[in-house]
């Protein structure tokens, strides 16, 4: 890799804008997809890579696609939200904290991390979440969690989480369905939230939550219920 | 990709290092490591990342220390069999190649 390469590459990543380092395998010549010229065949195999965020071969040439990394909107600055970053870091997810309660979302007890002050639909409207975002709600209040979900459910995030038992779930699907969400929008909530690992502590919850997203994103049997 | 491998190696190199990076570009079977994975190897020996369980680095490691050298990218294939230059096998009977070149 030619060190212009590797600096256009690097500049990309830290952009946050999708590339696809294309290499020809027989002698290591390389190109940027799109930021480089390709021949139509290998364009269209470099755009599916990316929209598949997988590497692919194609005539010859290895097209390893660079997308920005995945994101997490957290609603609610609580303890098992806190457990979540560290384990979201390390899967790779770029972290939101949202949390209109400026005791809750301060920067002692999220260092480090994107702190959003608004309400969670002004939030969402500017963060708009797309097929890379999972979105999981803690705080347990209707107020903040219900605009949140509403807001989510009219997104394309891979998942949708809401923290609470099958009961307090029941009547948040009844509020939802008022607002209009059919029975198909509503099923993608994931509640309660996170894999059954029998969940205890904050980090175990969070890690049943991290699980979940993982399986989600990755097509497990464990993802549907 | 989750892991920031590129970035890690190009640090080594902005340290003044030689680099070299393998990158997993194709697997058949039950390899451990997808396409895109990525290992990175200085002259000084710092390794970071990986391109299987661990079966293969220490033999990655060796031809990305020439490759650092001479700057010849180079595509290995392991797990074929046993005519094949590259010996070492995987134990999980899964199949791959690595490409190796010089960083910057």
């Amino acid at each position: 890799m030619t060190p212009e390469t590797l600096s256009r590459l690097q500049a990309a990543i830290e952009a946050k804008t999708p590339v696809a380092l294309c290499t020809r395998l027989s002698d290591g010549a390389q190109l940027l997809f799109p930021e480089d010229e390709a021949e139509p065949g290998l364009a269209t195999a470099a755009e599916a890579a990316l929209a598949a965020d997988k590497a692919a071969n194609h005539e010859g040439w290895f097209i390893h696609p660079h997308n920005p990394p995945l994101r997490l909107f957290i609603v609610g600055a609580v303890h098992a939200g806190q457990a979540i970053l560290p384990m979201a870091a390390a899967l790779g997810y770029a972290v939101t904290v949202i949390d209109p309660r400026s005791a809750f979302a301060t920067e002692e007890r999220l260092p480090g991390v994107d702190i959003n002050h608004e309400w969670p639909d002004d939030a969402m409207a500017q963060l708009k979440p797309d097929t890379r975002t999972a979105i999981v709600t803690l705080t347990h209040d209707p107020k903040i969690d219900d605009p949140a979900l509403d807001a989510a459910l009219r997104s394309q995030a891979f998942y949708i989480g809401a923290l609470g038992s099958t009961r307090t779930h029941a009547k948040r699907v009844a509020r939802l369905q008022e607002m209009g969400h059919g029975e198909d929008a509503v099923a993608r909530i994931h509640a309660p939230v996170g894999l059954d690992i029998r969940a205890v502590t904050a980090p175990e919850i969070a890690l049943s939550i991290m699980a979940e997203i993982v399986a989600v994103r990755r097509g497990s049997r464990l993802a549907s219920r | 990709m989750s892991e920031d491998i590129l970035s890690v190696a190009a640090g080594w190199r902005d340290a003044g290092e030689a680099v070299a990076i393998a990158t997993v570009v194709e697997t058949w079977g039950s390899s451990p490591r997808p396409p895109g994975s990525r290992f990175a190897v200085s002259e000084s020996g710092r390794m970071a990342g990986s391109v299987s369980g661990g079966c293969i680095e220490g033999a990655v490691a060796d031809v990305a220390r020439r490759t650092m050298q001479d700057g010849k990218p180079q595509l290995l294939d392991f797990g074929i069999s046993d005519e094949m230059a590259w010996e070492v096998g995987l134990a999980c009977g899964g199949k791959l190649k690595v490409f190796v070149e010089k960083l910057g």
